[in-house]
């Protein structure tokens, strides 16, 4: 049992800092904003030279043309990964994936839709 | 000779003290690195603590005399940005300069940050060895995005993140590698997302920022 407490103390030392759990809105003002903007609207502040525009979040009628699953999968896994821009980064290895949950709630309070609505 | 065997201490002494009463108000020179993005967000410069395995000594006494805005949005882009008439703008009232040193305390000071070495697990044994970096611009841009965040060259890429057209001179290859590795391991709350470089594609992005950075910028 002695040997088992010093292998996990060692793997807790080696894994480094643990991020701690926010809010989706910190999280969304933290990796969101520089380029979904801060109303959201796609028009962030690296959008200048972009050859994809972001999504416009406030856009319901786009908005609600994605499913939640797809919001989940392309805020984890990048644009990428549903056919859509690189520019897009996958936030997997900063967000957990209840928090990329919260974001995805908070997107639909954002466009004020549900998919297919 | 007594007097001699004594400088390189006392010189190191000197700025560990300047650090600590000049810098430590802004920057981390401790560690570990923040975890929650309130503490990241309290940071007004970047970390240190790991400045010796981070920067080359020699940019560090040139800039330090003469600093320069390398992040054009500051440390932490949403504090300084505002609603534009079309985008979101950076907000230049809000940006403060970075106090200068003289040549003295700037070399007394990057001594000093060169002896702190943290992280230095992350960095490998290897010593990395430049090379070419066919297609080093596109796979930057296009393959990995990266421009999304950073700028290439003066006015043009991303505003949030500091700029890569001079991270060559900046940075030592070693941490260049290692971040775009895993930029978490070096900052788990950073803004820098892990874009899964294959590995053999990560000297090519190293390459290509070390010749990038010898073009005449400024």
């Amino acid at each position: 049992m002695r040997g088992l407490g010093i292998v996990f103390i060692a793997m807790a030392i080696l894994a480094g800092p643990r991020a701690a759990a926010e809010t989706a809105k910190n999280n969304y003002n933290a990796y969101c904003v520089q380029c979904h903007g801060l109303r959201g609207n796609g028009m962030g502040l690296n959008t200048d030279e972009m050859s994809v525009q972001p999504r416009d979040h406030s856009d319901a009628k786009s908005m609600s043309g994605r499913s939640d699953k797809e919001l989940f999968k392309v805020i984890k896994e990048g644009g990428l990964a549903i056919s859509k821009s690189v520019l897009m980064p996958a936030w997997k290895d900063v967000l957990s994936d209840d928090e990329i949950n919260d974001l995805v709630g908070f997107l639909r309070d954002v466009c004020k839709c549900t998919h297919g609505n | 000779m007594l007097a001699l065997a004594a400088t390189p201490a006392l010189a190191k002494s000197s700025g560990t003290i300047l650090l600590q009463e000049r810098c430590a108000t802004c920057h981390d020179l401790k560690g570990p690195a923040a975890v929650t993005l309130s503490a990241l967000r309290m940071r007004k410069g970047p970390d240190l603590f790991y400045a010796g395995n981070k920067y080359r000594a020699g940019w560090l006494v040139r800039w330090l005399e003469k600093p320069t805005r390398i992040r054009p949005a500051g440390m932490f882009y949403l504090d300084h940005i505002k609603p534009g008439p079309k985008r979101d703008v950076i907000d230049t009232t809000t940006l403060t300069p970075h106090l200068a040193l003289n040549a003295g305390d700037a070399v007394s000071a990057a001594e000093a940050l060169m002896g702190l070495k943290a992280n230095g697990k992350l960095l490998g044994t290897k010593p990395f060895i430049p090379g070419p970096s066919p297609m080093g611009e596109m796979t930057f841009d296009k393959f990995y995005g990266c421009t999304a965040c950073h700028e290439i060259e003066p006015e043009f890429g991303g505003l949030s993140g500091p700029e890569v057209y001079t991270a060559g001179r900046r940075l030592t290859p070693e941490f260049m590698l290692s971040f775009i590795r895993d930029p978490q391991a070096w900052n788990p709350k950073g803004l820098m997302p892990n874009k899964h470089v294959p590995e053999a594609n990560i000297p090519k992005l190293v390459n290509f920022l070390i010749e990038l950075a010898k073009k005449d910028w400024k």
